[in-house]
């Protein structure tokens, strides 16, 4: 991971910089949630993985009993009444219904079985021998069901946690490692442009001052020789006034109107 | 008297019974069969018995359901060839113990008509001991009048119809009503047969244990159409006019009472049934009937020169299926405690 490579391509400018320094922020705080959306999916989860054993176990023991009884029913009516039953069923006694439950945002399905007692299509099965058997199998059956339906929506609950706890521990590990450092190597590269641009500019400030300053010196030295040219200048005339005869120590131009 | 002439028309097959009758499993047999530990163990020991090799050709693994229909394939070939030996009134005997069967078949026939099922699919479920050659056309009739008018008249059950016959509609409540008004003529019918027929002592055996019968199947419907919305009319139409609790003062009690504790003591104070509640050892009502069924035909083997024994033997051998069947069921499920819940007289 060079640094040069890691970073997003982007022109070191500050207005780059304070965007960076936006997303840095906006990613930090999306991983906290995250991380805490991951943590509670996964406590759910372990719930549901220990209510999946239990319901697992506990059907396998109605089954069995529910298996058994049916083998008491044929000990009983002597006979296979599987098709009676199956012929004059027509109402469903036993129905299933489905419901959302909102865990940290993922819709899971939950199956709700609903039994309604009025509803005996085959009452009347092994009448003249077995009724009772027929109507305890039934019974029996009817819890087994019961916990099937239980089992599948524990089921259908896992598989579905278990995929959202996937994409959110990716997209957590996603920002963690990926997003965060990028971002943070490009606020670094930017930081870094902007100071090397800052000395850059200092440098050539400084140049530029330093040639000015030459400039100031060779212009003052300049006006410095003719300020001794002009000084040197009066002085001569000064002298020469100064020596009284200079009206005649010098011809005069005649002058002439 | 009986005995003087009995071996002319049926002593080849009283033999043949009670040859059969000694094939049946013995009680330490049947302790064998429990301490099986798998369907493979129970096939060893049932092959050491008179089924000998009845599952020899079965492919694949077994299973109870193929265990009980092999169990019944022996019974029907047995009861068949008896059958083919018998002469009157033994034959006539003979179909009236199918009768029995045809009831249900009848009754499984017309539940899939309604329901507008493959008729083959339904001709395979019926009992083989109740079939007659018009079973097929049965599926043709789309209403009771129908079916009566051009099927069921020409079966030996037309004059049970008669009876049940109305111009309700064929529902499934009707449908267990009718099975059950029809057991309830077949079972008066047989029981006149037997009486007037028959001659001593096949005629007392067949009164105990017809009149067992029609009590089982009373006591059964009272008590399962406790909490049903069938009126008194029906069940008394349903229950049989023979047994000990036919007298009309039973009868009434039975037919009015609407709570199960009532229909127990009313049940109890007959001296016979006293225990029939008693539920004790596991056992419901389904195996006192069994047992108290078992015992009466194990009596009935006890007398020689009747008929009777036929019947006796059918029961019995249908029993020691369901023993076995129960045996395997309860091996196959590995549910051992209950494995001694199996009726055993011999």
């Amino acid at each position: 991971m060079s640094g040069a490579a890691n970073r997003e391509q982007v022109f070191a400018t500050r207005m780059t910089l304070a965007l960076m320094k936006g997303k840095l922020k906006g990613a930090q705080q999306g991983h906290s949630l995250l991380k805490r959306k991951s943590e509670a999916l996964t406590k759910r989860f372990r719930e549901i993985t220990r209510r999946i054993d239990d319901a697992k176990r506990k059907m396998g023991r109605v089954m069995q009993t529910a298996a058994f009884s049916l083998a008491e029913v044929s000990y009983a009516t002597g006979g296979n009444i599987g098709y009676q039953v199956q012929e004059s069923v027509n109402k469903a006694r036993f129905t299933v219904r489905a419901r959302q439950e909102n865990v940290s945002g993922v819709y899971l399905p939950q199956f709700e079985a609903q039994i309604n007692e009025a509803i005996n299509d085959f009452k009347m099965t092994g009448l003249g021998r077995g009724g009772q058997q027929v109507q305890k199998a039934r019974d029996v059956y009817a819890k087994s069901v019961q916990a099937l339906v239980d089992l599948a929506s524990l089921q259908t609950a896992f598989v579905i946690l278990d995929e959202v706890i996937k994409v959110t521990n990716r997209r957590v590990n996603a920002i963690e490692h990926v997003i965060i450092p990028r971002t943070e190597n490009t606020i670094a590269y930017i930081n870094s442009e902007l100071d090397e641009l800052d000395r850059e500019e200092f440098y050539r400030l400084k140049k530029v001052q330093e040639k000015k300053q030459i400039e100031n010196a060779r212009v003052d030295a300049e006006n410095a020789l003719k300020k001794e040219a002009e000084i040197q200048a009066e002085v001569a005339q000064l002298a020469a006034a100064s020596s009284g005869e200079a009206l005649t120590a010098e011809t005069e131009e005649d002058v002439i109107f | 008297m009986e005995g003087l002439f009995f071996n002319i028309d049926n002593g080849f097959i009283e033999g043949l019974v009670r040859g059969y009758k000694n094939g049946l499993l013995t009680s330490s047999q049947y302790i064998n069969l429990t301490q099986c530990d798998s369907l493979d163990d129970l096939k060893l020991q049932l092959s050491s018995t008179d089924y000998g090799n009845f599952l020899s050709n079965v492919p694949g693994s077994l299973s109870t359901s193929i265990i009980e229909t092999k169990l019944n394939e022996t019974l029907y070939e047995e009861f068949r060839y008896i059958r083919s030996q018998a002469t009157e009134p033994l034959g006539k005997f003979m179909d009236y113990i199918t009768y029995g069967y045809m009831i249900d078949n009848v009754a499984l026939m017309i539940t899939g008509t309604i329901h507008e099922r493959d008729r083959s699919e339904i001709l395979e479920r019926c009992h083989p001991l109740g079939w007659f050659d018009t079973l097929p056309t049965l599926s043709i009739a789309t209403d009771l009048d129908s079916l009566y008018q051009t099927v069921l008249i020409d079966t030996p059950l037309a004059p049970y119809f008669q009876n049940c016959l109305s111009v309700d509609d064929l529902d499934d409540l009707n449908i267990e009503i009718i099975r059950n008004t029809l057991y309830k003529a077949y079972l008066e019918d047989f029981y006149q047969f037997c009486m007037n027929q028959l001659p001593s002592p096949s005629n007392e055996i067949m009164e105990r244990l017809i009149s067992f019968e029609a009590d089982k199947r009373s006591i059964n419907i009272c008590l399962n159409s406790l909490d049903t919305d069938i009126s008194i009319d029906d069940k008394l139409k349903m229950l049989p006019e023979l047994g000990k609790l036919s007298n009309s003062a039973y009868k009434n009690q039975l037919t009015q009472v609407e709570d199960l504790e009532n229909l127990k003591s009313i049940i109890t104070s007959v001296g016979e049934f006293k225990n029939f509640f008693d539920d004790s050892n596991d056992k419901n009502l389904e195996d006192h009937f069994y047992e108290y069924e078992m015992r009466l035909c194990k009596d009935a083997f006890t007398q020689q020169f009747t008929i009777s024994t036929i019947w006796a033997f059918i029961r019995s051998k249908e029993q020691e299926v369901r023993n076995i069947t129960w045996i395997a069921e309860c091996i196959a499920q590995a549910q051992k405690e209950r494995i001694n819940n199996y009726i055993s007289v011999f």
